[in-house]
């Protein structure tokens, strides 16, 4: 086993540093993608991360900053397992990570309960407004819906439940 | 029909010739908002099928990934369905397609997420989640136009009525999900004001390689440049 440069951050904390490429607010820890870190015996890293869409085209730059973020912490060796089962769900995303959200403009997900999302209403991210309506179940990437507030006019993103 | 390597092949291919004919609606769209969300379906639709066709290369075992499987079969070797390879006429018949295909994929991966292979089970349970929302979508504007003007309206009621005799091959190898399907799906058209259509006519084939010709002109544009410069990355 090569020496590992003498450091507290262990490899968990390497990857669940890693941002998110389409919630740049949000780490992939934030976000749930992250599964687990784990050291084989030979030293080598592995990485099970779970996509939020099975279409979603950040994977494939998540994993890329993964090994990126591993090398420069001194584990050149990483294996990134891709696992589907239990399917991701937005009720992953951390408590952290919604207000990061909140924050960053882009409204949270509703918590989904049960096969059938509930609906209730969204609130502005920037004014806090719970009059808003939605313009589109699809928005900017495919986690997103496009969703406008009525009472201060600006159109935002939210995170939609699934 | 039908071994596992079949079923496999006929759901990845339903899912990705999906995939092509919505994503050839971006920039074609009555409205932005539109070309981002059947962008967005192509995308889940195209997601599915790679998990799919990456699971038939390796369960086939002759090598074949999920490229060579959706660039270089010929379309005798495609086991989708017709309804999903029929050329979009209007945007009213895409959305009739998308209606009747959704409803079927939410109801085939529900019984697939219960199902004894496991990775199948794990692929359609991310699946049927992304369903319900192409579903939604495709209610919401069955409704719309069907429930419009009188042009949309007539307009809709002729992309149901062209569309219709093809769903009936949905349920070749599970008949018993017309049932739940048919239950959904009149829901939708009475919403609509939309008149189901009598069923008669019944076009099949193509789980079985035979297609119409219009899978042969999409599979052409599709697979152009993977044939013409095989391997090519950019």
């Amino acid at each position: 086993m090569t020496a590992r440069p003498h450091t507290a951050t262990t490899p968990r904390d390497v990857v669940a540093a890693v941002v998110d490429p389409e919630l740049q607010v949000l780490s992939i820890e934030d976000l749930g993608v992250l599964r687990a870190v784990e050291m084989d015996g030979a030293g080598r890293i592995i990485v099970t991360i779970t996509p939020t869409y099975s279409g979603c085209p950040a994977m494939e730059m998540i994993r890329a900053d993964i090994r990126t973020a591993l090398a420069g912490a001194g584990y050149p060796e990483v294996e990134i397992v891709t696992a589907l089962a239990p399917a991701w769900s937005t009720d992953w995303i951390s408590e952290s990570g919604r207000t990061k959200l909140s924050s960053a403009g882009i409204a949270p997900p509703g918590r989904v309960a049960g096969p059938v999302p509930l609906t209730l209403s969204v609130k502005c991210p920037r004014c806090g407004s719970l009059d808003t309506e939605r313009l589109s179940e699809f928005g900017s990437t495919a986690c997103k819906a496009l969703w406008r507030c009525r009472s201060c006019h600006e159109p935002f993103d939210q995170v939609k439940p699934l | 029909m039908s071994t596992h390597l079949d079923r496999l092949l006929a759901l990845g291919d339903d899912a990705l010739v999906a995939a092509q004919r919505l994503g050839q609606w971006c920039t074609r769209s009555p409205e932005m908002e539109e070309d981002v969300a059947l962008a967005n379906i192509a995308l889940d639709q195209l997601g599915a099928a790679r998990l799919l066709l990456s699971y038939a290369g390796e369960l086939e075992g002759a090598g074949r990934d999920e490229d060579a499987l959706a660039y270089l079969r010929s379309d005798r070797e495609f086991r989708n369905v017709l309804l999903v390879e029929l050329a979009d006429r209007d945007f009213a018949v895409m959305i009739a397609k998308l209606l009747f295909l959704a409803a079927y994929q939410r109801l085939r991966y529900q019984r697939l997420a219960a199902g004894e292979d496991a990775r199948l089970a794990a692929i359609a349970a991310k699946a049927v989640k992304e369903s319900a929302y192409h579903l939604d979508h495709a209610a919401m504007w069955t409704a719309r136009l069907g429930d419009g003007t009188d042009v949309s309206h007539e307009r809709m009621q002729a992309a149901v009525d062209e569309v219709w005799p093809y769903t009936h091959e949905l349920f070749e190898d599970e008949p018993d999900l017309r049932l739940p399907w048919l239950s959904t799906v009149e829901d939708v058209l009475a919403g609509a004001t939309v008149r189901r259509p009598a069923d008669g006519w019944a076009p099949g084939g193509g789980r079985d390689g035979r297609h119409t010709e219009q899978l042969s002109y999409l599979l052409a544009e599709m697979q152009v440049l993977h044939r013409a410069h095989p391997g090519a990355r950019w």
